[in-house]
């Protein structure tokens, strides 16, 4: 029962990185960039749902979609003002700009919201007619609970990867990313205006990214400026994990490095639980440099 | 001599230069800090702008010439002081002269950081690009909490090490002898360690890095390496070993990094583990970013005057952080974009027409 205890908000804690990482494998595809960033929009998105539902007193299901809308915008204007100038320039360039834009999201929020941690109640809850909080589901007499947030968040990461699944391989737009990543000058010859279909990759990366903040800060109930950090590399060894470039890769990935984070901090060490996860990413590249359901593409020369 | 100095190569005058600098740098300091003309704050600084002058240069051998970014390199910084400082307390007693020991200290987190640099190279190097970059954090993150797991003491009888996996064990689990003491606590990381590093030490260090980085860059293997950064296909084609070369740079760098670790940990009576973490990785980019990628006396530089300036402005502090991820945005924007390259091109065509004709 303890095992499926640890193994149910693995599958949570799973599902958050998978939303997360399918922001990460969605600009990897298309702009081939780390955009390093995407964790820090994730705190973005907790900290403006956190004033809209604390400060403001809108309903989570209010406060959710107007994060999500700011934080596109915001993955927009990050994307047209610090990476669209280096389109052409060499990946070590992008990158280290996308690790200062990393940095300008965090230090920003030190300054705007304070390093002090904020409570942030968990909105998937309801109180009891006794004045107890009812945060989940009781099975088996009360040896298993699991909360209302995990449900949410397993629900909300389906939804999300079977939409996006439709969304690239019906929809047009879908297709002209499609079409982008595999050669964007080819794509460019069709009459697909790639500008405008990087820019609204990133708006879809971050309005994600804004999900799982909300997810995110809902478990954990705190938020402070670096929250978005740790679980942002975390998800990237997750893409990296089932694939880069592959949505379902990004979910296999996301479910697989939530489950072994739960387990190692339960039955190895907590200390050491990052270490764990980053040893899987070690051994998946060296092995399976692809990941899970990537395919290899061989270099040309 | 000035003749010889103006039929030298271009490459080597710059580097005759950049020896010359630091060298005087160093006298008009020693001479100013002997003289008492320095304030304590600054003084205190010394030693740490020489580690992190040697971070820097150590850092930018493998972004600016290898062309890979290492995003954890203040792990290797770590593995030096904690072997560092373990060292030198394990031989307070036998070893009483305290240059000598802070000798073995430096080497000894040398050695162990380069032996970190060829077991993380190994794997790491036979990726490229952003998936480098994240391994290498990954690494920096793996050692940070291997480290913070650590329990070390030392007595008659050597040295005691405790590897604390669950968190439950302390230092009485050492049993150490009577007159024994504890080296490293966990995560509460080294206490009373003996400070013994000193200006002239860091002078050295830094001389020592320039001699072996200059050197090497300027060699067959430094054009190598950097054939490997400029078309690593290319280079492969004309029968250069990628493996072997990149590895080359990257234990250079680790060993380097691991020696400046070792003076750092030697200067503070106490050390966390999460001192080292991914901002202190971040920080020594910045060095090199804004000194100029490849540009060795560049990093000397912005190490310098980037470690001064935020203790010199005391109301900037909360600031700091984030100037420095404008910097690195801009530095990367003006020196990669065509347009923008252009027009600062522009500017300073203006500026020297204006001088001249002011003149």
């Amino acid at each position: 029962m303890e095992f499926l205890s640890y193994l149910i908000s693995g599958i949570s804690l799973g599902s958050v990185y998978a939303i997360i990482a399918l922001g990460y494998t969605m600009v990897y595809g298309i702009a081939k960039m780390l955009n390093f960033a995407h964790g820090d929009v994730i705190m973005v998105g907790g900290y403006l749902s956190y004033y809209a539902m604390f400060s403001f007193g809108l309903p989570w299901f209010v406060a959710l979609p107007a994060s999500m809308i700011v934080c596109a915008c915001i993955g927009m204007l990050i994307e047209r003002l610090a990476y669209k100038p280096l389109r052409q320039a060499p990946s070590l360039a992008v990158l280290i700009t996308a690790i200062g834009v990393s940095y300008f999201l965090q230090n920003s929020a030190l300054l705007i919201f304070g390093a002090n941690p904020k409570t942030y109640s968990n909105p998937f809850q309801s109180v009891n007619p006794d004045g107890s909080i009812n945060a989940g589901i009781s099975l088996f007499g009360g040896q298993l609970t699991i909360t209302y947030v995990s449900i949410v968040t397993i629900i909300s990461c389906i939804i999300i990867m079977l939409a996006l699944n439709f969304f690239t391989s019906k929809t047009k737009m879908g297709k002209a990313m499609r079409a982008c990543s595999e050669d964007k000058g080819a794509a460019q010859l069709m009459g697909i205006n790639v500008n405008r279909t990087i820019s609204i990759t990133f708006a879809i990366g971050s309005a994600l990214a804004a999900v799982a903040g909300v997810l995110l800060c809902s478990s954990y109930t705190l938020i402070q400026p670096t929250t978005g950090s740790m679980p942002g590399i975390r998800a990237f060894t997750a893409a990296v994990f089932g694939g880069i470039g592959s949505i379902p890769g990004a979910f296999l990935g996301g479910l697989l490095i939530g489950i072994i984070e739960s387990l190692a901090k339960a039955y190895i060490s907590t200390q050491l639980s990052n270490s764990i996860v980053f040893a899987v990413l070690i051994i998946v590249l060296l092995v399976r440099p692809a990941g899970l359901l990537g395919k290899y593409v061989p270099e040309k020369v | 001599m000035l003749k010889w100095f103006k039929n030298a190569k271009k490459e080597n005058r710059t580097d005759y230069l950049t020896y010359l600098g630091v060298v005087l740098a160093f006298i008009i300091i020693a001479i100013l800090n002997n003289a008492g003309l320095l304030p304590r704050s600054r003084a205190g600084q010394l030693v740490p702008i020489c580690c992190y002058i040697v971070m820097a240069v150590s850092l930018n051998l493998t972004v600016g010439i290898l062309g890979e970014l290492s995003l954890g390199h203040a792990g290797f910084m770590s593995v030096g002081a904690f072997s560092g400082v373990i060292a030198s307390q394990a031989l307070a007693a036998s070893i009483p002269s305290a240059p000598l020991r802070l000798l073995i200290a430096m080497v000894v987190g040398a050695l162990f950081a380069a032996v970190a640099g060829f077991i993380i190279g190994m794997p790491v190097l036979r990726l490229h690009g952003d998936y480098l970059a994240i391994v290498t954090l990954a690494f920096g993150e793996i050692i940070k909490e291997i480290i913070n797991c650590l329990i070390v003491g030392s007595d008659a009888n050597g040295l005691h090490v405790i590897f604390n996996v669950k968190g439950l064990k302390t230092a009485e689990d050492l049993n150490l002898l009577e007159g024994g003491k504890i080296i490293i606590k966990g995560a509460q990381g080294a206490a009373g360690t003996e400070t013994i590093s000193s200006f002239t030490a860091g002078f050295i260090l830094v001389m020592i890095t320039l001699i072996i980085v200059l050197n090497l860059v300027r060699s067959r293997s430094g054009r190598a390496i950097m054939a490997l950064r400029d078309n690593r296909i290319a280079a492969e084609s004309v029968g250069i070993n990628v493996t072997e070369y990149k590895m080359m740079g990257f234990v250079t760098s680790a060993t380097l990094a691991g020696a400046a670790g070792a003076l750092y940990g030697l200067n503070y009576s106490n050390l966390l583990a999460t001192k080292f973490d991914f901002n202190t990785s971040i920080l020594v980019l910045v060095f090199v970013v804004l000194g100029g990628l490849g540009n060795i006396w560049g990093s000397i530089i912005a190490a310098t005057v980037l470690t001064i300036l935020p203790e010199a402005l005391r109301g900037f502090d909360s600031y700091r952080m984030l100037v420095y991820a404008i910097v690195l945005i801009l530095v990367m924007l003006g020196t990669n974009n065509e347009k923008l390259k252009i027009f600062f091109a522009g500017l300073a065509k203006k500026a020297k027409k204006a001088k001249k004709g002011g003149a």
